[in-house]
């Protein structure tokens, strides 16, 4: 299989104070090209430190202690992104060049004192050799692109003037303006309502056809991923649990956690009766123990005895 | 814009009215008046001064008008440029001030300028490197620059380049060009031995503003729009100058108006020690002799230089920070 980003027994700790916390625990797993890959888990689980170190941007006390991170773009020589030291000039090209990052909070995500126009054509202006005119002509063309209307005046307005749907689209204008190979979106729509949720998501899977570019997505909402996803990782403590295709994992969930993660679902319950919570659905079954991934078949792989 | 500036200006000049009848009062507040101060040195050395003479002197000084016509009277000169008459020197307060307000402004200013030449880079520096031994280290210097009284600090600066340079650093002039008339040289003269006020005065500002830039800085170098520039490629060094620093300096520039006052009164006793010609001795000696008019030409001129240095860096933050000149 052809994959764009290969992760291996990553592992992470966070030193403080009160002690040392493994954020990541020998972390494997695969990211194909040209896919949607969701990382699935509830907060703590260890999805946006994944994310910070595919991109080289965890910040201390949090530092990688093991593992690799195998980066094999098509335009560029393939390198281990854990591996290249910090002054690396290859970690610029890796930030918004090669692959690029999506927020959470898209009201703080764009600085406060520049114009949006600006800020969209810098991404640009550190990865190419190009005139600032031109710059923003390409910077104006991408917001275009994601659907930012009345460009001509909303170039030059600051992001307070912005609402949040729309200060997202800007963002997503800036990680793609100089199509990187990998987008990484760490709940880019959990800061919006449900209406623009929607459209984000709707805009992300258009432009990802269009782009054809690889997209990790982390989420903790099921229904995001079965709208979005190709394939599922699910986390939970530090630890990947299941690795499937969104059908395998959805349909037929084998870690017990999966399958209380798919049972705390509002679904058709009969009347009278409680949603269920993850820890009612998984029970007494034993979750916390460290199972290396193993293969079932059909190229799942699941984290059981 | 303009009408935010056109409106500043409106209260400014309300501001000014109401601040000059505080200043006018506060003076007369004070049991007598430059007649009886006058008459108790007289006194003092024997002789006797007749109530003609008394009556004359009111007279020459306007002190036997009401308080209203008084007030009336020193205003309106001072807004046609005549700020009256100092008794104790004599002359013209016209004569006595600009001088020494030019100097208190350039004291001043370089102690701005010292200030934030070495309070930025430090402040930066301590931020970004956050604990490291260089940090702990700049901010003990910080934290004994901000305990040491500026006065002691003077007579430091000026004992040591006495004992090992055997030079004497009082006074904005060299001995050779003290009683020269103005000209290149002197200007130089001046420049070169102007770093020393400059830096005495400004020292306990400078510790000051490196703590506050730090603790500023540190708030925003973490804030999601900074990581967001660190993903899309921006280089360090950038980074931090057109992203965090931009947002951290805000305060400070809305505190630059504040600067001139709190300048201009803290170092009187720098300027004794260091005797230099500034506004802080000359105004402490006007309030002792109840010398109204020098006294209130003072205080009046404070105020402006206050309310107008509010004025410009408001203006300056609203250039500066597009949240303030959208409201």
């Amino acid at each position: 299989m052809d994959n764009i980003l290969e992760i291996r027994n990553l592992g992470v700790r966070f030193k403080t104070d009160t002690g040392i916390t493994n954020a990541l625990n020998d972390i494997n797993f695969d990211v194909p090209r040209g896919k949607v890959t969701a990382i699935v888990g509830e907060s703590g689980s260890g999805k946006s430190v994944t994310a910070n170190c595919i991109m080289r941007l965890l910040q201390p006390p949090g530092e990688i202690v093991s593992g690799s991170i195998q980066f094999n773009p098509s335009r560029a020589e393939p390198f281990d992104v854990v591996a290249i030291k910090d002054r690396d000039p290859r970690i610029y090209d890796l930030h918004g060049g090669l692959i690029s990052m999506v927020f959470q909070e898209p009201m703080t995500a764009l600085s406060p004192v520049h114009r949006v126009g600006n800020q969209v054509a810098e991404a640009i202006l550190c990865h190419r050799d190009v005139s600032k005119d031109a710059a923003m002509a390409e910077a104006h063309d991408m917001l275009s692109r994601v659907g930012i209307p009345d460009i001509d005046t909303r170039i030059n307005m600051y992001p307070f003037e912005f609402s949040g749907g729309m200060r997202q689209r800007v963002v997503i204008a800036m990680a793609l303006v100089c199509n990187p190979e990998v987008l990484i979106c760490d709940e880019p729509t959990t800061a919006l309502d449900v209406t623009i949720q929607a459209e984000i998501l709707t805009l992300i899977k258009h432009l990802q056809e269009e782009l054809s570019n690889s997209i990790i997505f982390i989420t903790h909402d099921i229904g995001i991923v079965a709208q979005i996803a190709d394939y599922v990782v699910v986390m939970y403590q530090g630890r990947v649990l299941e690795i499937g295709t969104v059908r395998q994992v959805l349909k037929d969930p084998l870690h017990p956690y999966t399958k209380g993660l798919l049972a705390a679902i509002p679904g058709n319950v009969p009347k009278n009766v409680r949603l269920s919570t993850i820890a009612t659905a998984v029970g007494d079954a034993d979750i916390t123990t460290p199972y290396p991934l193993k293969e079932v078949g059909d190229g799942r792989l699941v984290s059981l005895p | 814009m303009l009408h935010y500036v056109i409106k500043r200006m409106g209260t400014m000049v309300l501001t000014l009215a109401f601040i000059s009848v505080i200043v006018f009062v506060v003076i007369q507040l004070p049991p007598g008046d430059i007649v009886t101060s006058t008459l108790e040195r007289m006194e003092a050395s024997g002789m006797q001064a007749s109530d003609e003479y008394v009556q004359n002197l009111r007279a020459r000084y306007n002190l036997d008008k009401p308080l209203y016509l008084q007030y009336l009277n020193w205003i309106f000169n001072f807004v046609q440029g005549d700020l009256g008459y100092s008794y104790i020197y004599s002359k013209p307060v016209n004569e006595l001030v600009w001088e020494r307000l030019g100097y208190t402004l350039l004291i001043t200013i370089s102690a701005v300028i010292f200030t934030w030449v070495v309070a930025v880079p430090f402040g930066i520096y301590s931020a970004v490197r956050q604990y490291s031994i260089g940090d702990y280290f700049v901010t003990v210097v910080a934290l004994v620059g901000l305990a040491t009284p500026n006065f002691l600090l003077a007579l430091l600066v000026m004992f040591f380049a006495w004992e090992w340079f055997g030079i004497s650093i009082g006074g904005l002039y060299s001995m050779e060009f003290r009683d020269q008339p103005f000209s290149i040289p002197k200007l130089f003269d001046l420049l070169s031995r102007l770093w020393i006020p400059g830096s005495v005065v400004g020292m306990g500002g400078t510790a000051v503003t490196m703590r506050i830039l730090r603790a500023n800085l540190l708030d925003e170098l973490n804030k999601p729009y900074v990581v967001t520039a660190r993903a899309k490629g921006v280089k360090p060094i950038k980074l931090i100058f057109k992203y965090p620093l931009r947002i951290a300096i805000n305060p400070f520039i809305s505190t630059l108006g504040l600067l001139l006052p709190t300048l201009i009164s803290g170092e009187a006793i720098v300027s004794m020690v260091l005797n230099l010609p500034t506004t802080g001795r000359m105004l402490l000696q006007a309030l002792l002799a109840q010398d109204m008019y020098l006294a209130g030409s003072f205080l009046m001129l404070l105020a402006i230089l206050t309310v107008v240095g509010m004025l410009i860096s408001d203006l300056i933050l609203a250039w500066s920070d597009p949240r303030i000149r959208y409201e």
